[in-house]
């Protein structure tokens, strides 16, 4: 068990392309930790530099006090999972997950108890005489964690592990991902492209855009508090709502393009008044109400029917704004339909309209990261 | 799905083969099948009379201890250049696999000896080699070795083996360089954190995961030793010192076209001919069956 520890990691490929900006970053000991990110934001490279398979650029990587930086992957006790699982396609099932015990010099002995403790975690006793080929993606899947559980590491490493799975496994082994990990309790680093996988695994989530770590925090703090536009659209599906809007002259309350008002929830921005912002809402915080204040008339272009919920797309104001609002499955709307919406104070997010920052009405000691 | 083209035309099908059919039958099927029925004569040495003979000519081969002789310095020739030149490859393919810059020109160099013909190479090495003024030579003396391959039938089995081997390692080097880029680098990764040293993830992961075109390779060393060789044995020991590097297929041109013994030599070639097609068939089996795991 270990904590670890980024302290200005940089990490810069041949060529000279700078695939991570700096990164820093405590995770305590047990923690489970989601990356999360775009296509080639630097996860994987993020990771790689962890287990020690890319070299740190600049700064420092730490596992349980010790600066990893010239420390060997084999070295670092730690375990990965890849993902397209990489195991050794001429070995059995059991030499697979042997193979990192053998080469430490583990007895005999403990290396077939531990296999066998392993595979019973992850149900495969029956197939230890199997060779990967003769198994099912799941199946590769689970000795590819039993491989790494046996060697009993201080941290976890998962890049994508599941996302070679078909929808329904996916959801079952991200399950088994959960258990073990409440039941071994050990550090974990896990990325991942899907934000379900990430908001339902982690303690702690990173999100991560070209290099950058935009926001950390758990994924409540990261649902209710996202830190900057590009936080708020990538975690929530559907994706959040931006209306370009500006603050009213005292600051207290916002100006819609089509000409409403919302009042802002706790405290005004006095000192921002009249600036141009990013207001952000999100399709489930909207709410079909009567005429009154802050309320705005969406003209309904099309319906999504998910059952038990209802996706309404459609716009407003002269600018025609896009707005996306989640109700439940059987509100009666229809395409062409006029529906006067509100929304609560609470629920608005405010971003600078030029670098996309969070613009904290609260007091600013709130803000995550 | 495969698109199958149907030739509407009864004889386009038959030209467009014919050619090849040709080339087969007049460089392949005729010689052959002469070289089966030559097998099976006594001819004298003026070409005057032929008498049919069955199979004799073999089973005088079968107590010819020259005979003997020289399937044992086939066996070791093979043998040795077959190991030398795709230990070699392996070695350098696997340097190859690690360098990123340059790695172009790197491999251009390394496949231009493929391009020389045997016969080109058999004298160069013969001239590096040569006892009076070969560099390699003067080099071995310097240390101390009194380098002979005409007078020395170990000195001579080397010079052929090393001249083999040489024209051989090209084409090894790209099998292999191609079969190590085709091992993910994951798996050296996982097996770099589940501790195993560069020897031993070489030894117990790449190497195993090499053996389809290691196998492969065998193979086709072996058969190019038993018979794409005559032109480097030629170049430079002609089969000596007393017939110390005297593999068979030289034989069958030293008894066929110096000793004028044709049926001799072609029941010789015969029995290379039944070699190679049991090397092929065991090729081709193997092959066919290569995902072993
Ligand atoms: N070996 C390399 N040399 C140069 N650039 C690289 C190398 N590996 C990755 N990159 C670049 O670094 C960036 C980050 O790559 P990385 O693999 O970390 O992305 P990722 O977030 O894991 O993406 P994905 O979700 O697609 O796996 C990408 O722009 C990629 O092109
Ligand atoms: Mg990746």
């Amino acid at each position: 068990m270990a904590d670890v520890q980024l302290r200005g990691v940089k990490k810069d490929y041949p060529g000279g392309f700078r695939a991570i900006h700096g990164i820093d970053m405590h995770i305590g000991d047990g923690e489970f930790i989601v990356i999360v990110g775009p296509s080639g934001c630097g996860k994987s490279t993020l990771m790689r530099m962890v287990a020690g398979l890319e070299r740190v650029t600049e700064g420092d990587i730490l596992i349980g006090e010790r600066v990893v930086n010239e420390v060997e992957p084999a070295d670092r006790n730690i375990a990965m999972v890849f993902q397209n699982y990489a195991l050794y396609p001429h070995m059995t099932v059991f030499d697979n997950m042997a193979y990192g015990l053998r080469n430490r010099r583990t007895p005999k002995a403990e290396i077939e108890k531990r296999v066998a403790a392993a595979a019973e975690i992850l149900e495969l006793q029956g197939l230890l005489d199997r060779r990967p080929r003769q198994l099912s993606g799941g199946q590769r899947q689970r000795v590819a964690m039993g491989r790494a559980i046996v060697r009993e590491p201080s941290v976890f490493l998962f890049d994508e592990p599941l996302s070679n799975l078909d929808a329904k496994l996916r959801v079952q082994m991200r399950l088994e991902i959960r258990k073990l990990h409440q039941a071994l309790g050990v550090t974990s680093i896990y990325v991942t492209h899907d934000q379900v996988e990430a908001m339902t695994l982690a303690d702690r989530l990173v999100v991560m855009n070209a290099g950058i770590a935009e926001q950390i925090g758990t994924p409540m703090q990261v649902y209710r508090q996202p830190a900057t536009t590009y936080v708020a659209g990538f975690i929530g599906s559907p994706a959040m709502n931006f209306i370009a809007a500006r603050l009213g002259p005292d600051g207290a309350d916002i100006e819609l393009p089509a000409g409403g008002r919302l009042p802002m929830s706790n405290g005004a921005l006095a000192s921002q008044a009249g600036r141009e912002v990013t207001l952000g809402i999100r399709p489930e915080h909207l709410t079909v109400s009567g005429a009154g204040d802050g309320v705005v008339s969406l003209n309904v272009e099309l319906i999504e029917q998910l059952g038990a919920d209802l996706l309404v797309h459609g716009h407003f104001g002269g600018d025609r704004t896009d707005i996306t609002l989640r109700l439940a499955g059987a509100t009666p709307v229809s395409a062409g339909d006029v529906l006067p919406l509100g929304v609560a104070p609470e629920s608005l997010h405010l971003f600078d309209r030029e670098n996309g920052r969070r613009l904290e009405t609260a007091a600013p000691s709130d803000v995550p990261m | 799905m495969k698109k199958r083209i149907v030739f509407n035309h009864r004889v386009l099908p038959y030209a467009l083969l014919a050619p090849q059919i040709l080339i087969t039958i007049v460089f392949f099927i005729w010689p052959a099948s002469q070289a089966l029925y030559q097998a099976l004569l006594i001819q004298d040495a003026f070409g005057l009379s032929t008498q049919f003979v069955w199979f004799e000519n073999f089973s005088e081969l079968i107590d010819d201890e020259f005979y003997l002789n020289s399937f044992q310095v086939t066996v070791v020739f093979s043998a040795a250049t077959a190991f030398l030149a795709m230990s070699a490859a392996l070695l350098l393919a696997v340097m190859a696999d690690r360098i990123i810059k340059g790695a172009t020109g790197y491999k251009t160099l390394l496949i231009w000896p493929y391009a020389v013909a045997p016969a080109v190479a058999g004298v160069l090495w013969w001239f590096l080699f040569n006892p009076s003024i070969g560099v390699a030579a003067y080099i071995l003396r310097v240390f101390g070795y009194d380098w002979n391959h005409t007078l020395d039938g170990g000195d001579a089995m080397i010079l052929i083996i090393v001249a083999a081997a040489w024209k051989q390692i090209s084409y090894n080097f790209l099998f292999f360089l191609a079969g190590l880029q085709a091992i993910p680098k994951s798996l050296i990764e996982a097996a770099a954190i589940d501790g195993a040293s560069p020897r031993k993830r070489f030894w117990t992961i790449v190497f195993p995961l090499l053996s389809p075109t290691t196998f492969f390779l065998l193979v086709v060393n072996v058969v190019y030793a038993f018979f794409d060789t005559f032109g480097i044995v030629h170049a430079t020991t002609s089969g000596g010192p007393a017939k110390a590097t005297e593999i068979m297929v030289y034989k069958v041109f030293n008894d066929g076209f110096v000793a004028l013994d044709l049926g001799g030599s072609a029941a010789q070639s015969v029995i290379l001919m039944l070699i190679v097609i049991t090397l092929t068939v065991v090729q081709f089996r193997y092959i066919e069956r290569r995902v072993e795991y």
